[in-house]
């Protein structure tokens, strides 16, 4: 049987406020277990929770750079379930009024490329950590709510993908996008950018859908697209075999790379969600809704366009300076400076990557764009040649030194006074007569052999343009 | 409307409430008066009235992004039947 995988995902973004959705706790990853808690998000009784104006407008923001429409009208509501992790027996989100509505994510998968349509994105609060004890003489679980009351947005997608790699493109994009909106940093490590998975298997052409398995505790994007290929898999087998599909929840293993059923009593949710009469609803003008849409900066895909078109760059070189707004910004910093785009382009994305473990943190990197034009600087006037700056480049991302004192202290200056090269030449001419022989009985290709023994006495520091030119000269 | 002995035991359950079987019965007659009582309101036309998210008409109540002050650990542990170690302590939740 040809069968088709639909796949929807549900993603939850942290957003990056100071403080918490609806209390004044911070925010800030690996602090002490509850010592960002407070009556309100430990709901306490008599509490009110209000509104941080940061999450709803990082929320309208996302749902502008994701092409959604924003809702004039929003409310929350309370998700009644019992869990230690949530102190009030419910969690605050939005179920029937959600502040993003619809919405895209474009992406190329296998080549091609599909815009994956979004069903909402709304605003909740995240729940706390449990800790469980392994000790079976002391059968208790550990409660830390310093996440409860962290602002998430929940963003769903339609059941819209058919693949493990259509599902990690989408997840690159919206990352990419959402980092460069600044509203999320999105690190799935530090817990800021979750996502869970719902698949099901259908005969393709069908259109209804078939019994949905929600996949869950996948800790990296490509443990979400191997989870994926598994679990079409496991289903294709099921199908074949003529087992029924059982809606369920799995928890991905990724020791064993398998999912497994998570065993848990099969009671069915039922959240009785209703309007939370504590927060009062949100309502937007479209004049606001289109103020903040103003207030969106380039997106990943209109500036690659631009820097394809302003700069003339390589569509892998544009791609790889495009891949985090940092890393773009650094680059056009370089570029103002009147070094040449090309040039800058190939240092930063070449040369310099090889350096940075996370480009996120471009701003940060101890070698600036102001070292970085230095560098190039000392490159276009002749100070040090291409070979040389690869060198200093290695020694300032060590010392974190400028590139002129690296040069200075280094004694790297490129050697640019004919009388010293012509030396250089004349010395390794005469140590090896049979080349020379060689080269004028016509075996031209054996003077490379004598450039580079000539940058050798000259260690490197030779222009090597001149060195070129002068050998011509001696050798006709 | 009338409540079955069905549906009080799933609202307990949901409730994480435990009632004896006379409980039930006599929760269900009760339950089934009150509804019976409040139905009274689906006679009214309220075709050209909007749903109710909120009692009072108030929009927009928002705070700014600032740090306020959070409890230290001696005081939340004022609030919990027991602490340990910076941490709530609850009846183990999985086996
Ligand atoms: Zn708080």
């Amino acid at each position: 049987m040809d069968l088709e995988a639909v796949i929807g995902l549900e993603v939850h973004a942290q957003l990056n406020t100071k403080t918490k959705i609806f209390c004044g706790c911070p925010t800030g990853f690996g602090s002490e277990s509850n010592t960002q808690v407070c009556p309100v998000c430990t709901g306490m009784p008599g509490v009110l929770p209000v509104l941080n104006k940061e999450v709803l407008q990082k929320t309208i923001l996302a749902g502008h750079a994701l092409d959604c429409k924003i809702a004039n009208y929003s409310v929350f509501d309370r998700k009644n379930y019992f869990y230690p992790d949530l102190p009030k027996a419910y969690q605050i989100s939005q179920f029937d009024k959600p502040i993003c509505i619809g919405g895209t994510v474009s992406i190329v998968a296998d080549g091609n490329p599909r815009d994956i349509k979004l069903t909402r994105i709304h605003m909740e609060e995240d729940a706390g950590k449990n800790i469980h004890s392994s000790d079976i003489s002391n059968p208790v679980s550990y409660v830390d709510y310093n996440r409860t009351g962290v602002p998430l947005m929940e963003i769903v997608s339609e059941p819209d993908m058919h693949s493990g790699e259509e599902a990690f493109q989408y997840l690159m994009n919206l990352r990419k996008i959402l980092r460069y909106i600044n509203v999320s940093d999105c690190n799935m490590e530090e817990g800021s950018f979750r996502c869970d998975v719902n698949i099901s298997l259908r005969p393709r052409g069908e259109s209804k859908l078939g019994e949905k398995v929600e996949v869950k505790n996948m800790n990296s994007f490509k443990a979400v697209k191997a989870a994926i290929e598994h679990e079409i898999k496991r289903q294709t087998i099921m199908i074949e075999d003529k087992e029924r599909i059982k809606q369920e929840t799995r928890l991905w293993n990724p020791d064993k790379s398998t999912t497994e059923s998570m065993r848990s009593k099969e009671e069915a949710h039922d959240y009785r969600y209703f309007p939370d009469p504590d927060l009062a609803p949100i309502s937007v003008t479209d004049e606001q809704i289109e103020a903040m849409r103003a207030e969106l900066p380039e997106l990943p895909i209109q500036k690659l366009i631009r820097f394809k078109d302003e700069y003339a760059l390589s569509d892998l070189d544009a791609e790889t300076l495009c891949s985090s707004r940092s890393l773009a910004d650094y680059f056009e910093q370089v570029v103002s400076t009147g070094i040449d785009a090309k040039k800058a382009a190939n240092w930063i994305a070449n040369e310099l990557l090889s350096f940075v473990e996370n480009i996120e943190q471009m701003q940060n990197f101890k070698v600036t764009h102001e070292m970085m034009t230095e560098l190039l600087q000392l490159i276009d006037s002749s100070v040090i040649s291409g070979k040389i700056a690869k060198t200093v480049l290695g020694r300032m991302v060590e010392t974190g030194n400028s590139p002129k004192k690296i040069v200075e202290d280094e004694g790297l200056t490129q050697v640019t006074d004919t009388g010293a090269i012509e030396a250089m030449v004349d010395e390794v001419l005469k140590a090896n007569p049979e080349i020379v022989d060689e080269i004028k009985n016509g075996k031209d290709k054996a003077k490379g052999f004598l450039v580079g023994q000539v940058m050798k006495a000259a260690k490197g520091k030779a222009n090597p343009q001149m060195v070129n030119k002068i050998l011509a000269k001696k050798l006709s | 409307m009338s409540i079955d002995i069905s549906t009080v035991e799933r609202t307990a359950e949901l409730s994480k409430l435990y009632l004896s079987e006379d409980e039930k019965k006599e929760f269900a007659g009760q339950l089934s008066d009150i509804l019976e009582y409040v139905e009274k309101i689906n006679t009214l036309d309220t075709s050209g009235v909007q749903p109710t998210d909120h009692i009072i008409p108030n929009v927009n109540v928002f705070r700014e992004d600032e740090v306020g002050q959070s409890l230290t650990h001696d005081e939340l542990k004022l609030n919990a039947p027991e602490f340990d170690r910076g941490h709530f302590v609850v009846p183990k939740i999985i086996e």
